[in-house]
């Protein structure tokens, strides 16, 4: 039960002001830009923009600014900034096929049309701690372009790696549906189960990244029939097109960075189907390679049932995993046991104490029995 | 590992692309260099919304909502009576404004030509060289990964 409580305005008014001075630090450090956070913290804008379901870098880093730092606290301030904004358009579904190309990796084949390119990883590195950085100043120049004449830039076109395997049809292609049918839009529509796979892929683009890892590592684990392969994992820029009803026709409004993976998961078949290869797949805004990895994951073991599989493991419920996946809500739900909860504590108290008397009572009664 | 406009698009859709790609400084430059600044009336001040960004299941197939983005719309009609739309990522609306305003001019053949090879042939070559540079950043970071015998056997 929720009661009001009236005062504390001075208190709070002052704890906002020293949260201020707890962000800006030591007034002697020079304060961070937004550009800074956007341009240095491209991973952590990627995560608030994902989750935030707000594609704008910069909005991104003024809310981690705001934030102290704390990306979910930032995910909750772009959501809030995003309620009061109206929606203008629909864009087209993306083509991340005509993607241009910044990482593109499958651990399925080595020779692929188009190559593999690694890209900005930080895969195959040391993990160990580069001073180098702490020592960076103003003045220390960025990080060389290799010596030498730059690499012919093969125009070649890179194929779905997965298409490779649906033109053998060894695994399922995806449908192509019917361009005039509802997308479902869980930012307007409560989520109702079971969930039609739209509405799970969006909930699971805006999920938690902790809590999706967790349930693709339970799934890899063993609870839940996953047996993954990274298909293809691509990054890099996609033109957006939207087609403005006064003009009737797509344009190009921009380009978004984006990061997309396709995991291949094994299926024994059923009755109707013979065996064959299944897939997960994720898509998330900006360098967001193990967000989508893990949702890949966990999109492929929410799909059990539509495959005629077992659900016994939690990454197969989808209940259980998109009613709890949200960050916003789900901090709301657990900080706001910290708000005052007097009235009812003094209700469990006095509940407490009546059965301890009635207790006591009842044993004193015995003891008085001969 | 391209993402060249669809070869099938129009003059009109290659200078929208360009404009929603460009800088906000060259349109106002590419605008302010036209003296006078032709008449022209804002029929849509511009507007900051979202875009209910879209995807595709497996990347090709059926549609789901992946999120929204911050754009900004625009309409205007100059003196000669040409609509002018912008509808761009971001939140820039005097970049809007802009975009719309000389989306307008481009429709009129007196200003067309100079505006093509003023303003948009550059900033398309410019956008082009972007991107290649990128990819050539890229191709150093091409693999060849080639598999090892297992010695067990």
């Amino acid at each position: 039960m929720y009661v009001a409580v009236k005062g504390g305005e001075k208190a709070i008014d002052n704890a906002h002001r020293l949260m201020g001075q707890t962000r800006r630090g030591d007034p002697a450090v020079a304060p961070l830009t937004l550009q800074q956070i956007e341009q240095q913290m491209p991973l952590a804008v990627a995560r608030v923009m994902t989750e935030g379901s707000l594609y704008d870098p910069e909005l991104a880093a003024l809310a981690i600014k705001q934030a102290a730092g704390d990306l979910i606290e930032a995910i909750f301030l772009l959501r809030a900034y995003r309620t009061t904004l109206p929606r203008l358009a629909e864009t087209q579904p993306l083509e991340t096929t005509r993607m241009t190309v910044s990482r593109r990796i499958s651990a399925t084949f080595k020779d692929l049309p188009g190559g593999q390119v690694l890209g900005p990883t930080f895969d195959y590195s040391h993990r160990l701690l580069d001073f180098a950085l702490a020592a960076e100043g103003p003045d220390t120049p960025p990080p060389a372009a290799p010596e030498g004449s730059p690499p012919e830039v093969a125009d070649q076109p890179m194929p779905r790696v997965l298409s490779l395997l649906a033109d053998e049809g060894l695994i399922q292609r995806e449908p192509p549906g019917d361009p005039e049918a509802r997308v479902g839009d869980i930012t307007r529509q409560p989520v109702d189960y079971p969930a039609e796979r739209d509405v799970r892929l969006q909930s699971l683009a805006r999920a938690d990244e902790g809590w999706l890892l967790g349930l693709a590592y339970s799934s890899q684990r063993g609870y839940g029939n996953s047996h993954p392969f990274a298909g293809e994992i691509r990054q890099g820029t996609v033109a957006v097109e939207i087609v403005p009803d006064e003009l009737g026709f797509a344009i190009e409004i921009g380009d978004i960075t984006l990061s997309e993976c396709e995991m291949i998961n094994q299926f024994n078949g059923s009755k109707t189907e013979p065996p064959q290869f299944t897939r997960g797949y994720g898509l998330a805004f900006g360098l967001a390679e193990r967000k989508v990895m893990a949702m890949a994951l966990v999109d492929r073991s929410l799909r059990a049932e539509e495959l005629g599989e077992d659900i016994a493991a939690p990454a197969q419920d989808q209940e259980f995993v998109l009613a709890h996946a949200d960050n916003v809500e789900a901090s709301g739900f657990v900080q706001h046991l910290k708000l005052p909860h007097y009235v009812d504590f003094q209700g469990e108290l006095a509940t407490i104490r009546a059965l301890r008397r009635e207790q006591a009572e009842a044993a004193a009664g015995k003891d008085e029995t001969p | 590992m391209s993402d060249q406009p669809p070869p099938d698009s129009t003059p009109r859709q290659r200078w929208m692309a360009a404009l929603a790609r460009a800088p906000r400084r060259r349109l106002a430059e590419a605008v302010a260099a036209l003296d006078p600044l032709p008449e022209h009336t804002v029929l849509r001040p511009p507007e900051v919304g979202l875009g209910l960004v879209r995807g595709r299941m497996g990347g090709d197939g059926r549609p789901f909502n992946l999120g929204e983005m911050t754009l900004t719309r625009c309409t205007v009609r100059t003196s000669a009576g040409h609509l002018g739309h912008a509808t761009i990522a971001g939140r820039d609306r005097a970049k809007a404004e802009l975009a719309a305003l000389l989306d307008a001019l481009l429709q009129e053949p007196a200003r067309q030509p100079a505006l093509l090879s003023g303003l948009i042939a550059p900033l398309i070559a410019e956008q082009a060289a972007a991107r290649t540079a990128c990819q050539a950043d890229t191709a150093t970071t091409r693999v060849d990964f080639f598999t090892m015998v297992r010695g067990d056997e």
